[in-house]
């Protein structure tokens, strides 16, 4: 089984997908990782021996991935939040933080649907 | 989109003969500003701006961490109080 940075790639994907499931790489990271390296994108994460494997891993090493990477995500956030910039006061409040309209959808950062009892309407005599 | 960089940073020029003016008389008042699009800059770090905010003027004390950043970021034009349903359960 392929481990590479504390990741389990899948056994049975291409070679170019399985590495997208480390965290900091995508599919194009992923191509160029592959083709520096000298592996089709096509051959499945299993079908590599020890010697792709390790050249795959020397060029994964020099690259900031999985905890490194997030932690540094987490770093920027908290360096807008402390400075008490608009960026920082949107992370704080869980709302979107690129100016995207906050009057309908944005379900990602709210999160689920919270129903307030809908005011009493008046009635029109 | 980014500003070029060919351009350099936005940082008008009345603004920057203030903050040189109160550098080399090592006097500390708050400077007025209504440049809110203005770039921080590294000389600004340690100063105060009052940042209008179409209301009033915030006080923003420059740090290191917000070079780079632009004034406005730090003086919210918009005020939010609490939804209707919401303000129902902060009372309990």
């Amino acid at each position: 089984m392929a481990r590479i940075s504390g990741v389990d790639l899948p056994k049975h994907k291409r070679g170019e997908i399985g590495l997208t499931y480390i965290f900091g790489i995508g599919r194009s990271t992923a191509q160029n990782i592959l083709t520096q390296s000298g592996i089709s994108f096509d051959k499945k994460v299993e079908e590599w021996n020890d010697d792709e494997l390790n050249k795959i891993r020397g060029i994964i090493t020099e690259m900031k991935v999985e905890g490194a990477l997030r932690s540094e995500v987490q770093l920027n956030i908290k360096r807008l939040v402390d400075i008490n910039s608009y960026r920082g006061m949107r992370h704080r409040s869980g709302l979107p933080v690129r100016g995207q309209r906050t009057r309908t959808n944005c379900r990602t950062r709210k999160g689920k649907r919270k129903t307030v009892a809908n005011k009493k309407k008046a009635t029109k005599m | 989109m980014a500003r070029s960089l060919k351009k350099g940073p936005y940082i008008p020029a009345h603004l920057e003969k203030k903050v040189v003016k109160m550098i080399e008389s090592k006097k500390k008042t708050v400077i007025k500003t209504w440049a809110r699009a203005s770039m921080i800059s590294p000389d600004f770090v340690g100063q105060t701006f009052a940042v209008h905010n179409g209301n009033k003027f915030i006080p923003v004390y420059v740090t290191e961490n917000m070079v780079g950043h632009k004034f406005g970021e730090f003086a919210p034009t918009r005020t939010f109080r609490a939804h209707s349903g919401a303000r129902k359960d902060e009372s309990k």
